[in-house]
């Protein structure tokens, strides 16, 4: 661990910080349908695409026919990417003559991106078209981070608002999110992205010759070919084809809208979608800045700043234990490396460099991780599979904890508000009171509700990673024995069902069970917790007002704080801390006796 | 209902001409205008040849030359596909691997640590990068190939070192490949 290593973590909370009002402040006004210094460009095109689609901007919905249109929404555009996807080879910008995606990969994929999960069973730069990529892909990283967004301020009015029945238009909300929070944002951020060398083009693939032709073995049916005599047959490669594509506009929104998804298969790892320190900074700090400043426009929609900060300042927590335990375990390195200076100094970051990119080093890559899980993102910048055993537990812990550190946009916001309601219940009980959330009381449906949404997610992990762990389909996609073999199956259904999208990338995910069930996963992952969460934001929007009282346990204050941490903590830990003493604890603890697999 | 259903299809439409083309369309545009070298990869002319994207890895395994890390790309340092081993921390593969590596390293370097970059996957299997550790440890090996002076390689290595960017941001590092054709256009 080095001093700059360290600035560059606390420099990293700090510029969170700064823009979170700011943030918070702008999405309350674009929300609240006031003016903003956009609406001379923006309105106008709003109005138009009102008309074009016969959206009455007037209407109100109430929570069920919220739910409907949002359901009708991701279900009409999934089924476009799965038939872009199934359709390539006849559409445009195909220059590498791209087959069809396959049937239960192109369902994964559609399944993964409408999820705003991006998980990728598929390497991108050989198997998606360009017009895929755009049209398809990148299309849906807008469009399920829009989804995110409206939800969770579907959410606030349902607490701000008094005896009303409805939460706001589904499609007014989209299109302003659209319009005013990702668009405008993403042609700059893109165009910065460019000036570091995210590529940006149409092109077709490049190919250079070498400067030094290199010999490697011959691949014949994907096995490597072997002479008589029993040694490897060599071939002489003189040339190096370089995938294209255009990279920044997707990053731009991959990142902003917490999806994740590489253009490439090495996600943000590649040098053409993540080329400098800076585009890495950048992209960490895209990542947190909507779910940092929701927690704002929580505060200024309720009416209670303060609340805002809490919550916050309960995130912030879980932020920071996260990147220390990571950054502290891949510093010290892999203890069953022999002849290697894994030490930090002056010349070198030094620590557990296995898939991770020398311009990010250790500080970088961790800080990476962290927020990328944290967030629902599941961009990487190093493959977490190689991280040593507790390095690479907090992804998998972070995903655990349903994505709440700030999260992903708008899921994070309304999953730890799930958080918050069993807050203030489990307080209300401790001092015997009928439980109150910012003047709305909470009762036996909201909080049977936010049960519900506490017990699908880890249900569908335990039940599928344990089915997948004992049968033959499920293990023989395992790439590393022992207890990171489980690892490897456990991250991925909680990848899956949190929508985040990173992975222990040596399973391999492109099987038709993990296809299949991995994208049942995703679905529900996504969509049972949106349902529950909507009906309590609408039975809140009916309530009446209650004034606090000397009795009501307020949100206001660190002792909140440190109780919403707490619930969060002990939840994950009393539902997921057997699996993960079976998997990245016990692997530690081999690791450390030497033992190897 | 119905409504709904019929704005889904418009709103899927209509949002997909909006992003999924004018904007990437838009962006692609500007950047050609503002950023061609950059938007299309910073390949390297030599001699009038297209020889190498400047910030993607390719292979050197001559004495000469700087070696970039291993890599797990493909068949090794495939640009069409990118990808690390995802071997796990107690995988034997990786420990034989590493090993297999050091023991070449140190053939070179008697008694020396290797510096830990240089033995272990990059991420991206493209990785343009090396340590300044990784390339002070080869500095002997490419001298005594090239007929230099120790210092005359340590001089260009120097020259090609990058510091943090803005002197805060991310960590020290050499690019392998400008380091190289340096070398080629010094001493042939």
């Amino acid at each position: 661990m080095t001093v700059n290593g360290w600035l560059q973590i606390i420099v990293y909370l700090a510029v969170i910080l700064a823009v979170t009002k700011p943030m918070g402040v702008f999405m309350a006004r674009v929300f609240n349908r006031e003016r903003t210094f956009l609406d001379p460009v923006l309105r106008p095109i709003e109005r138009l695409l009102y008309r074009l689609t016969l959206v009455d901007e007037e209407h109100e919905m109430r929570w069920t026919e919220y739910g409907f249109a949002m359901l009708l929404f991701s279900c009409v555009s999934m089924l476009m990417l799965y038939l872009i996807e199934r359709t390539q080879q006849i559409l445009p910008w195909n220059p590498q003559k791209f087959a069809a995606v396959a049937p239960d990969l192109a369902f994964n994929t559609a399944a993964s991106f409408t999820t705003n999960t991006n998980w990728q069973n598929y390497s991108g730069e050989a198997t998606m078209s360009y017009l895929t990529q755009m049209v398809g892909l990148a299309y849906h990283n807008f469009a399920s981070a829009a989804v995110g967004i409206v939800l969770a301020i579907a959410f606030i009015r349902g607490i701000a608002r008094r005896e009303k029945e409805t939460i706001g238009n589904f499609w007014v909300d989209l299109t302003r999110t659209t319009l005013w929070v990702l668009l405008p944002a993403c042609i700059v951020y893109a165009l910065i992205l460019v000036s570091q060398g995210v590529v940006q083009n149409l092109r077709p693939y490049d190919t250079v010759k070498l400067v030094e032709p290199q010999q490697v073995q011959k691949v014949a049916d994907g096995k490597p070919v072997v002479g008589p005599d029993g040694k490897p047959v060599m071939d002489t490669v003189t040339d190096q084809v370089i995938a294209q594509g255009p990279v920044a506009s997707q990053e731009a929104i991959k990142m902003l809208g917490t999806n994740g998804g590489g253009f490439f298969n090495a996600n943000s790892a590649h040098p053409f979608e993540n080329p400098t320190p800076l585009s890495n900074y950048l992209q960490m700090i895209s990542i947190f800045v909507i779910p940092a400043g929701l927690t704002y426009t929580l505060g200024r929609m309720t009416g209670s700043q303060r609340h805002g900060w809490a919550v916050w300042a309960a995130m912030a927590i879980l932020f920071a234990a996260g990147v220390t335990t990571a950054y502290w375990a891949e510093a010290r390195g892999n203890p069953l490396l022999k002849g290697v200076d894994q030490h930090a100094s002056l010349m070198q970051s030094g620590g557990n460099m296995e898939g991770k990119e020398v311009r990010f080093g250790i500080a970088d890559s961790t800080l990476f991780a962290t927020i990328t899980t944290d967030a629902s993102c599941g961009a990487i910048n190093g493959w977490h599979d190689s991280y040593t055993p507790l390095g690479g537990m907090v992804p998998l812990a972070n995903i655990m904890l349903s994505e709440t550190v700030f999260g992903g946009v708008g899921a994070g916001m309304y999953g730890i508000l799930i958080y918050v309601v069993l807050s203030v219940f489990i307080a209300g009980l401790m001092v015997g009171r009928t439980p109150e959330y910012l003047g709305k009381k909470i009762e036996a449906y909201d909080v049977k509700m936010a049960m519900l949404v506490t017990l699908v997610f880890p249900l569908v992990i335990l039940v599928l990673a344990g089915i997948s762990s004992v049968k033959g389909f499920g293990t023989s996609s395992i790439s590393n024995a022992g207890p990171h073999g489980l690892t490897q199956i456990l991250y991925a259904f909680t990848s899956m069902a949190g929508n985040n999208g990173s992975a222990f990338g040596g399973l391999n995910g492109n099987t038709p069970w993990y296809n299949i069930a991995g994208g049942a996963t995703m679905l529900i992952g996504r969509f049972f917790m949106i349902l529950p969460m909507l009906a309590i934001a609408g039975n809140l929007a009916k309530k009446k007002y209650v004034p606090p009282s000397l009795g009501t346990f307020p949100v206001t204050t660190p002792l909140f704080s440190v109780l919403l941490v707490g619930v969060i903590v002990i939840v994950g830990a009393l539902t997921f801390f057997p699996a993960l003493s079976l998997g990245p604890i016990l692997e530690h603890l081999l690791m450390q006796a030497g033992k190897t697999f | 209902m119905k409504k709904n259903f019929l704005i889904s299809v418009l709103m899927t439409v209509v949002t997909t001409a909006l992003l999924g083309l004018i904007y990437p369309l838009m962006v692609t545009a500007l950047a050609q205008l503002f950023f061609r070298d950059k938007a299309n990869g910073q390949l390297v002319q030599r001699n009038g040849t297209l020889v190498a994207s400047r910030i993607i890895a390719q292979p050197f395994v001559g004495a000469g030359y700087f070696h970039p890390r291993p890599s797990a790309a493909g068949n090794g340092y495939d640009a069409t596909s990118s990808g690390g081993t995802n071997l796990g921390p107690t995988n034997q593969k990786l420990i034989d691997r590493v090993n297999a590596d050091v023991a070449s390293a140190q053939a070179e370097n008697p008694g020396k640590l290797v510096p830990v970059d240089l033995v272990t996957t990059s991420a991206s299997g493209l990785d343009p990068d090396i340590t300044p550790a990784s390339a002070e440890f080869q500095v002997p090996r490419i001298a005594k190939a090239r007929g230099l002076s120790e210092e005359a390689v340590r001089a260009l290595v120097a020259q090609h070192t990058q510091g943090r960017q803005w002197g805060f941001f991310g960590e020290p590092r050499v690019n392998v490949l400008e380091l190289n054709l340096s070398l080629d256009s010094t001493s042939r």
